[in-house]
């Protein structure tokens, strides 16, 4: 076997809000970008990460990007393993039928275990 | 006094400490992030309510549209434009901006 056969498991743990800083953005395009290397991929959403996932982002007066859109089409890139932390979403006023994507809701402690499994972490 | 937040509660301890140091009589503007402090049903939202009768609240609008938030603001605290933000700061004889 060599080494572009070796499949890893690599998270992507999204814990920033959306609009203001770059980290959620550069993060989505990283999943992306690493969508092309066939690798088990998961994406977490945990803290004011969450907030990357609500619907109905308008973002024209702001005048900054909605990107929003992009996570609804991480499953055609192969990436369907999108966890939302419970914990993060109620603190924060916030369901799942607030989201803009269908995503599997974990506990932290079923996202810790999660983590555990990975290969790779990248957290932004 | 106004005073200006505009990080996520969550995220840092800047709401925190303006509630701590804000006069009676000031009021608190959230923008960009700070604008999630301005939602329903948080673990924030006891300590506004609390404040409420101390502090005026405003919230920037096209920062809630953004961030898909516009129908889960909490009552009393007003929504406000650019053009109101403008006002808001030329009225006001002072401005702290909780960076």
């Amino acid at each position: 076997m060599n080494d572009e056969q070796i499949i890893k498991q690599f998270m992507y743990v999204n814990r920033r809000a959306p609009h203001g800083t770059i980290y959620a953005q550069e993060s989505l395009e990283v999943v992306l970008i690493g969508a092309a290397f066939d690798q088990d991929v998961s994406v977490a959403f945990i803290d004011d990460g969450v907030y990357q996932l609500v619907k109905g982002q308008d973002t024209k007066k702001a005048e900054v990007k909605n990107f929003s859109n992009a996570y609804r089409a991480l499953e055609d890139y192969d990436v369907e393993k999108l966890y939302v932390e419970q914990e993060s979403l109620e603190s924060r006023g916030l369901s799942e039928s607030d989201l803009i994507v269908d995503v599997q809701m974990k506990s932290a402690d079923e996202i810790k275990q999660l983590m555990e499994e990975q290969d790779v972490l990248l957290t932004f | 006094m106004l005073h200006i937040i505009n990080k996520s509660p969550f995220e840092r301890d800047n709401l925190d400490s303006c509630l701590r140091h804000a006069g009676p009589g000031s009021t608190i503007l959230f923008i960009e992030d700070g604008v999630y402090a301005a939602m329903n049903g948080t673990t924030m939202a006891d300590k506004i309510n609390e404040a409420m009768g101390d502090l005026t609240f405003r919230v920037l609008g096209e920062d809630l549209e953004a961030r898909g938030i516009v129908d889960k603001v909490m009552d009393g605290v007003e929504r406000i434009d650019y053009a109101g933000f403008v006002d808001l700061v030329t009225e006001s004889d002072k401005v702290q901006s909780w960076m």
